[in-house]
């Protein structure tokens, strides 16, 4: 038999209706998998019980010929999601016991189209970082080998999802990007990663990072794949203020639409110094694949490009300053505190306690920013740069319909080369960090290897809620870069 | 500007994170080194350009004055690290 944990979702949807094995026999497959690939610390919490309830449940539909869009597809879920009754952490100790009594409007999206969950993947602690060393679980690892053997981070935020997708011990993810949390470590892992426009996914039951940059989005081996997840996942919600009443595209269909009379806009603030070579090459290899399939390629300007992380470490600092003030050791989550202890002792010792130190180091700038006469100097000001940043976006997309970038400027880096500077770390996202504060679409691409042998990552960034075209284009760069894959 | 370790204790105080004198001395640096890098924006005129809040153009939905939750105490305290009787503990704030 085929193996089954090498199938796209596409191709596992197709052999469970034409009854070449079931929903039960792809989710043993992959909990087996899973087992032998532990050591890659891709979930901080393993459900597989509940997989096996619910890859049973979609067979007994699938007999009864009721099957869903997704029915039986064995998924990773970031641990950001809440999901009911299933530990959720956000790879914080702070959250550590945590057990969500309802579901995330996402989660339950797709379980409703019929997905099954594995587990709950490894993450930066709440989501703050580029490289998952930041989890109080531990780093989760990539499954790709470098020629030195050293271990590599997978990227991040998103590092657990990726790694699973790529490792073939889960068939797709979900993940959430707030300044590049998917893209990046899609790049990295050699996998697709799609980030849809802010509101286009409920962010309701997603634990808060930055509440006007955070967004869901899914991990998959193909760009029709990740179509399919998106397609599930996404969709209008009462219940976030933000979520945008739009119907959902056929985002898989989109990938197939091909690039003819596009134009494909190249940004020149992107070309920065000390990219690798072999991503400068990528890139205008990626441009000439668009061309050859009919696109038009236009040089186009976004001037305030340097700016973009910067304003973002003012911005989401101070959300995250404000949406993590709930962590107060009385409602859920740890408490430290001795007899004799006064309520602000406990608020302050159960926030040290439970808090890493990036996400301490984010809370403090956070309200630094916001203080009393520094408000002006800074939020004020990063949010004005932010209406800049989106204006440049709005001005290119005058004469392009799409954009085409690297997704970073480096390939995966080892665990033991994660820089100790906190600002060298921030630049990994120097080319997703823009769109995010925009609200714009964007997905990465697997395109090829660096000299090294690691995969690398296009970006593909659209218009506010055309996610269609990025699924056009993404389509089109996958057919022409013929991947393949992690050998 | 550089942070000094009394401002720093003072934001410390502000986000209710207590910082022992050795974790102060850490993040001191770090905390620094990112205030440096953010200061960078001085430098682009902004002038007349309108604060940009949020990406959502609309105004935010009202839904309906309705009741559509509640009834789930137990569900609410489920998490708590300490409840009696259907409420959370927290140490005496009255004398």
């Amino acid at each position: 038999m085929t193996d089954l944990c090498k199938l796209t979702i596409a191709e596992a949807l197709e052999g469970m209706d034409k009854k070449k094995f079931s929903a039960s026999e792809l989710t043993e497959a992959h909990i087996k998998a899973c087992e032998g690939a532990r050591g890659l610390n891709a979930f901080i919490t393993e459900s597989f019980d509940v997989a096996r309830g619910q890859a049973k449940a979609s067979d007994a539909r699938r007999a009864e010929g009721k099957a869903l869009p997704l029915d039986g597809i064995p998924m990773a879920i970031k641990d950001m999601f809440c999901t009911k009754g299933v530990r959720t952490t956000a790879g914080s100790k702070i959250l550590g016991n945590f057990v969500p009594q309802y579901e995330s409007t996402v989660t339950a999206k797709l379980f409703a189209d019929g997905a099954v969950m594995l587990g709950k993947a490894n993450q930066d602690e709440f989501a703050m970082g580029s490289s998952n060393i930041t989890s109080a679980f531990g780093p989760a690892i990539s499954p790709w080998k470098r020629a030195d053997g050293k271990p590599l981070v997978p990227g991040g935020s998103s590092g657990g999802s990726a790694a699973a997708v790529a490792a073939n011990i889960t068939m797709g993810a979900t993940g959430t990007d707030t300044g590049g949390s998917i893209r990046q470590p899609a790049a990295f892992c050699g996998i697709v990663g799609v980030k849809p426009t802010y509101g286009r996914c409920s962010r309701w039951g997603i634990v808060a990072y930055a509440s006007s940059l955070d967004q869901a989005g899914a991990f998959a081996r193909s760009v029709k794949d990740a179509g399919l997840l998106l397609g599930a996942m996404a969709g209008f919600d009462e219940k976030d203020s933000t979520s945008a009443n739009l119907p959902v595209p056929d985002f898989a269909a989109a990938a197939r639409r091909g690039v003819k009379g596009l134009r494909i806009g190249i940004p020149k603030e992107y070309r920065v110094s000390g990219m690798d070579a072999d991503i400068v090459a990528m890139w205008e290899k990626g441009a000439g694949w668009l061309k050859d399939q009919g696109a038009t390629i236009v040089d186009v300007s976004l001037p305030h490009t340097e700016a973009a992380v910067p304003a973002y470490y003012i911005v989401a600092p101070a959300e995250c300053s404000s949406n993590l003030a709930r962590y107060d050791g009385v409602r859920y989550g740890l408490r430290d505190a001795a007899l004799g202890d006064d309520l602000d002792d406990l608020y302050e010792k159960s926030r040290a306690a439970g808090f890493g130190e990036e996400v301490r180091r984010r809370i403090l700038v956070g309200t630094y920013v916001l203080s009393a006469g520094y408000y002006d100097a800074y939020y004020l000001k990063a949010q004005q740069v932010r209406a800049l940043i989106a204006r440049d976006f709005a001005k290119a997309f005058e004469s392009c319909d799409a954009l085409l970038t690297p997704t970073a400027p480096t390939p995966a880096f080892a665990l033991d080369e994660s820089p100790d500077d906190p600002v060298t770390m921030y630049l990994n996202d120097v080319f997703t960090i823009p769109a995010s504060l925009a609200g714009l679409p964007g997905m990465s691409v697997p395109a090829g290897l660096s000299a090294g042998g690691l995969p690398l990552g296009l970006q593909i960034l659209g218009k506010p809620f055309d996610e269609e075209t990025v699924f056009a284009v993404a389509g089109a760069v996958e057919s022409a870069a013929a991947f393949g894959g992690r050998k | 500007m550089a942070l000094d370790q009394k401002t720093v204790a003072r934001i410390a105080r502000l986000a209710r994170i207590r910082l022992t004198p050795e974790v102060s001395e850490k993040t001191l640096p770090g905390l620094n080194r990112v205030l440096g890098f953010i200061e960078q924006l001085s430098n682009i005129n902004t002038q007349g350009v309108e604060p940009m809040v949020s990406v959502s153009a609309t105004t935010l939905r009202l839904r309906d004055d309705i009741v559509n939750d509640g009834n789930c105490r137990d569900a609410v305290l489920a998490n708590a690290p300490e409840t009696i009787a259907g409420f959370f503990v927290v140490p005496k704030v009255v004398e």
